[in-house]
């Protein structure tokens, strides 16, 4: 069956592509029946806690756990990074874990940790990565790269032209003769994953296998990190994972601390389970880099940018890299670009990847500058964005950006509410604005492989290594078998989150939906083509005049030459039909694709007197190929969309200047916004046949990248008056009003 | 969190008893939403938890015959929003209303809350209440910190949430223990205090001692209400906060009480912005005269100089919504676009 044509239904034909449908586990996470790996308890297994290192830049000296040891229930004390023979060990972010230990009950296992004497010699510590000039001076810049790039018209430098300088002068001059020159300094603040659940496993060894309950958006590839770590071979590690509460990118890992776990378990000849504690879930496990920007851009009379200049910086933690210089600026693309990027190393725990690495703070270091200029000129946002259309990164979505404006301008009102920033009713303190921000993403299909296996009886069931992130991966895979089968949601039986499982990649960078949806139709079209073989010679129809359709196959158009969906599996003979379809990342194919764009429009109310942004409304246009579910994919969107007031309103990360500790790492202190703060939220999918007959692309990163600007933009066309750094507290907003003021 | 022996008396002088024996070294326990967590986090650490929500006394509000209310110690927050003997309280309501966890309605107690222990991140951390002389503070990310009453070791603000309201409505506390005769009653601002060493709490409970109720005096027939700045719709503590009683004849304040709330490391009790309005007819300036008044003397820190400019806009709010007049500020449920 190798020739088989995979494709997609038409929208008029399909079942369920397309529809809303709920989410098949939708009922036992809601009653908690779902088991997440935190919920699991393995008989006999004992509660590991790790002591953090209170120090955001240290040595560890020596540990001594004779106390901790004697706290009754303590059944393994394990050194992390604790010294060996070649002396102490460094530590250079708060919260890096230094020993755990393992305990009947938590409570022990606490307070063995309290008891861990360790020896610290306190090192210096540099926290600030707001000031480039302070890390400068300290010696804690990296370059992170840069380059010019000169439109061809400007000519090519003379003989006797230093080339870099004539470049130099080249952007120099632009700048001095553009109609309108906009200079501003934005930045957005570092933030963590803050996953509900934290990270950890619970896991119990039988013989030389290690068998791993993992929190993980990487079922299938886990394995290999605890085999290497371990000594063993990935085909002895297998790793489950059937409900996750939240990654983000940074559940890719087994983790050191995973690591550490199975060492313990070794040890105590029992199962464990090690979670980390919500202080050390946002101090170690995960956070999203910084980005500030000193940025010049020069525009002619029609607002279009000639010229960008830009120098921005930021800090990973205390590996000291930024915002990639390459995705700055961001969509928008002028003919004439000198940027540059420097990487300050702060003491904080390395970034990993969050939910779109890179694009919310290029697209808000971007996009912030842009409306600025509309703010100068005093001109609508709106036209100032679709006029800088002619040049962007991806110019072949030009017009795909112009209609999704067109769309959202509709949908929040634009022409009713606009007003000039800084212009509007002011109505008590309170004032309103409206902002745009655009975006763009890959969403490629990962790697993946579905086993799909029909019984004689009529049984469907699917087995595939991917995991449900939360966003309805499950019901994915299901609808796509169904659909493809003829059946209801409900007759096929998916199973997913073990690595046992054929292979499927890891859940990052918006490639599940896509990979899921190529392997299991490509199973399930593989299968259902094989029971048409059959069903073809009992119905006298050629098997190409077949269709699988209402728990029937049957010939197309001709309902009375038809075979109820059991009677054809009868005909599969006794055994069940298996079959394993494979995609492989990279692949052309008719069922998936990527690059999408999208546009985001926010509109909020300011209170100028005490600084309080509120979200009125929030409205996000987005292209994403063809839906498979609906309910889910707006779901996906609501969730990035509130993710993005979080960012611009509410979260950070706060170091104490002195000591670099992380000031607010637990929940009563680490702000977010509850529901009462999400305003109206509108998801619109841009679907014409054009985008639909594209195939499925991913939709996790995309709309949580512009509705951060979006939100910065609207709070400027409010007040008149740039809040630089995102989030936008009320502080932040109170020192804005009053720093324009003190300039006016 | 460290072992600890666990009491759950059934009477007021049994968690007298149980709190006066314990070494000095007991903590209350009622609805647990603060002090779980201070234990968890090693922060607080006692040998002994005394659980005070069984005992019948204290699970009552109740009228005496002088129309004064008294509310129990394990009275949660809820039942005090739910109380018809509250109804002429409204500061009391939108306070409790503002505290928009279900969660903390419903299992935090008003004493509770009158006692939670500061917020200041040096605290919760483990640096201890005044976070090496205040110094730690001073040097460190202050933005949450106190404006007023900080020139002492004590940079941390109370966190209390009711208490402004209460303070205002002249609410007392009534204290019992060490032994099971002593018994005094104080008026709620009394039982707050500036600790100017690492030795002294934030209120002047002795060990063994335990606030029993709350008594709010009857409705004198005042006007009341609170405003609170906050960042955002859920439970986070407010950046300022402020309430207002007062009496007001034929338009003209005849008497008033003002108290911030998260400015100081008490509720500040603010004279000089009820001074400013007695005698004169109640209106927007007014009340805005009020708030410049109600910061004299604050002294910010590197970082909350923008609190007081929240202090004074919280108390001309809550005057002017204590009189029913509009606070123009942004509603708090905005459900469409149209709404404003």
């Amino acid at each position: 069956m190798a020739d088989t044509k995979y494709s997609w239904p038409a929208s008029h034909q399909a079942q369920l592509i397309g529809k809303r449908v709920d989410r098949l586990d939708g009922l036992v996470k809601s009653t908690g029946a779902a088991k997440y790996t935190y919920d699991l308890n393995l008989d006999k297994q004992l509660i590991v806690r790790a002591l953090g290192c209170p120090f955001a830049h240290c040595r560890v000296v020596s540990v001594d756990t004779s106390e901790a040891e004697k706290v009754p229930g303590v059944v393994v004390v394990h050194l992390i990074n604790a010294p060996k023979e070649d002396g102490p060990v460094e530590i250079q972010a708060q919260g890096t874990l230094i020993a755990a230990v393992a305990a009947e009950t938590e409570a022990a296992a606490a307070e063995a940790c309290a008891k861990l004497k360790v020896a610290y010699e306190e090192l210096d510590v540099f926290v600030d990565d707001h000031d480039l000039a302070a890390a400068e001076a300290a010696k804690r810049t990296k370059a992170a790269g840069g380059g010019i790039e000169l439109d061809e018209a400007l000519g090519e430098p003379g003989d006797d032209d230093d080339e870099s300088e004539w470049e130099d002068k080249m952007i120099q001059r632009l700048l001095v003769e553009s109609k309108y020159v906009v200079e501003g300094r934005y930045g957005i603040d570092a933030i963590t994953h803050c996953c509900l659940e934290p990270h950890g496993s619970t896991l119990q060894w039988e013989g030389n296998k290690l068998k791993v309950h993992l929190s993980t958006q990487n079922v299938s590839q886990c394995d290999d990190g605890f085999a290497a770590a371990l000594g063993i071979t990935a085909d002895e590690v297998d790793v489950h994972c059937d409900y996750i509460g939240g990654g983000f990118g940074s559940k890719f890992q087994p983790n050191y601390w995973g690591i550490a776990a199975a060492e313990i378990a070794k040890k105590a000849g029992r199962p464990v389970k090690f979670m980390l504690t919500r202080e050390q879930e946002l101090q170690i496990a995960g956070n999203r880099p910084s980005g500030y920007i000193d940025v010049k851009l020069g525009a002619d009379e029609n607002g279009v940018v000639k010229v960008w200049d830009s120098h921005h910086w930021g800090t990973s933690g205390f590996n000291g890299s930024t915002v990639s210089v390459g995705t700055v600026p961001y969509v928008y693309k002028p003919k004439n670009i000198r940027r540059r990027a420097t990487g300050v190393v702060t003491n904080n725990e390395p970034s990993v990847a969050w939910r779109a690495p890179n694009h919310p703070q290029a697209c808000l270091l971007t996009q912030t500058a842009y409306d600025d200029l509309a703010a100068k000129m005093q001109a609508d946002s709106f036209d100032i964005f679709l006029r800088n259309l002619e040049n962007i990164d991806t110019p072949e979505k030009a017009s795909v950006y112009a209609e999704e404006m067109r769309i959202a301008a509709e949908l929040i009102q634009w022409r009713k509410y606009w007003h000039p920033h800084g212009k509007g009713h002011k109505r008590g303190s309170v004032v309103d604005g409206l902002g745009i921000g655009i975006h763009k993403w890959g969403g490629t299909a990962n790697t993946s492989s579905c086993l799909l296996r029909i019984h004689p009886d009529g049984g469907v069931e699917s087995y595939c290594g991917t995991q449900d992130l939360g966003t309805g991966t499950r019901t994915v895979c299901a609808m796509v078998v169904a659909e493809t089968l003829g059946l209801p949601v409900d007759a096929v039986k998916v199973n997913i989150g073990s690595s046992t499982y054929p292979f499927s990649g890891a859940s990052g960078g918006s490639t599940t939906v896509g990979a899921v949806s190529e392997s299991h139709r490509r199973a399930a079209q593989d299968a259902i083509a094989q029971i048409f073989e059959k069903v073809a010679a009992k119905l006298d129809v050629p098997a190409d005049q077949l269709e699988a359709i209402g728990g029937k196959i049957q010939a197309k158009g001709y309902g009375d030459k038809a075979m109820p969906w059991k009677q054809a599996c009868s005909l599969i003979g006794i055994r069940p039909l298996e079959v394993t379809s494979n995609y492989q990342r990279g692949t052309a194919s008719p069922l998936s694709n990527e690059g999408v764009a999208g546009v985001q429009m926010a509109h909020v109310a300011v209170d100028t007197d005490t600084g309080e942004v509120k979200i009125k409304r929030m409205v996000a246009v987005q292209d994403i190929g063809l839906i498979i579910n609906r309910k889910t994919a707006e779901s996906q969107v609501y969730g990035a969309m509130i993710m993005s007031i979080a960012a611009a309103i509410f979260e950070q990360r706060i170091n104490d200047p002195k000591t670099g500790a992380f000031l607010n790492s637990e929940l009563d202190a680490y702000r977010l916004p509850r529901l009462g703060d999400t305003g109206e939220l509108v998801v619109h999918f841009h679907e014409p046949e054009s985008e639909r007959s594209r195939g499925v692309i991913g939709l996790g990163e995309p709309p949580a990248i512009s509705g951060i600007a979006a939100i910065s933009n609207a709070v400027c066309n409010a007040t008149g008056v740039r809040v630089p750094t995102v989030p936008m507290t009320p502080k932040r907003v109170l020192d804005a009003l009053r720093a324009a003021k003190a300039n006016a | 969190m460290n072992n600890f022996e666990y009491a759950q008396p059934q009477t007021i002088p049994e968690a007298i008893e149980l709190l006066a024996t314990a070494d000095n070294n007991a903590v209350v326990l009622a609805g647990g939403t603060d002090v779980i967590g201070l234990m968890k986090r090693f922060v607080v650490n006692p040998d002994r938890v005394v659980n005070i929500a069984e005992i019948p006394e204290l699970q009552r509000i109740t009228t005496d015959d002088t129309g004064n209310t008294w509310i129990g110690a394990a009275v949660h927050l809820d039942q005090v929003l739910d109380s018809r003997s509250m109804n002429a309280f409204p500061a009391i309501k939108q306070t409790i209303q503002g505290i928009s966890s279900i969660q903390l309605q419903c299992q935090g107690t008003l004493v509770g809350e009158l006692l939670r222990r500061p917020n200041c991140w040096y605290f919760r951390n483990g640096h201890g209440l005044l976070a090496d002389s205040g110094r730690m503070v001073v040097h460190g990310d202050n933005r949450f910190h106190a404006i007023l009453g900080n020139r002492g070791a004590a940079k941390f603000v109370n966190p209390s949430r009711l208490a402004p309201a209460l303070i205002s409505l002249g609410a007392k506390v009534r204290i019992a223990g060490p032994t099971a005769d002593d018994e005094r009653i104080i008026d709620l601002e009394a039982l707050y205090r500036t600790p100017r060493s690492d030795r002294e709490m934030e209120n002047v409970l002795e060990p063994g001692q335990l606030v029993t109720h709350v008594m709010v005096p009857r409705d004198a027939g005042h006007l009341s209400a609170a405003y609170e700045v906050r960042h955002g719709e859920g439970p986070d503590a407010p950046l300022a906060a402020a309430a207002v009683s007062m009496s007001v004849v034929r338009g003209v304040v005849r008497g008033a009480k003002v108290v911030l709330g998260q400015v100081a490391p008490t509720p500040w009790i603010a004279a000089g912005a009820a001074n400013a309005m007695l005698g004169l007819p109640l209106s927007e300036e007014l009340a805005a005269r009020a708030g410049m008044e109600s910061t004299a003397g604050a002294m910010p820190l590197s970082q909350n100089e923008y609190k007081i400019q929240l202090a004074q806009v919280a108390v001309k709010r809550a005057i002017l919504r204590a009189a029913g007049l509009d606070t123009g500020d942004i509603p708090s449920c905005m459900a469409s676009a149209e709404l404003i």
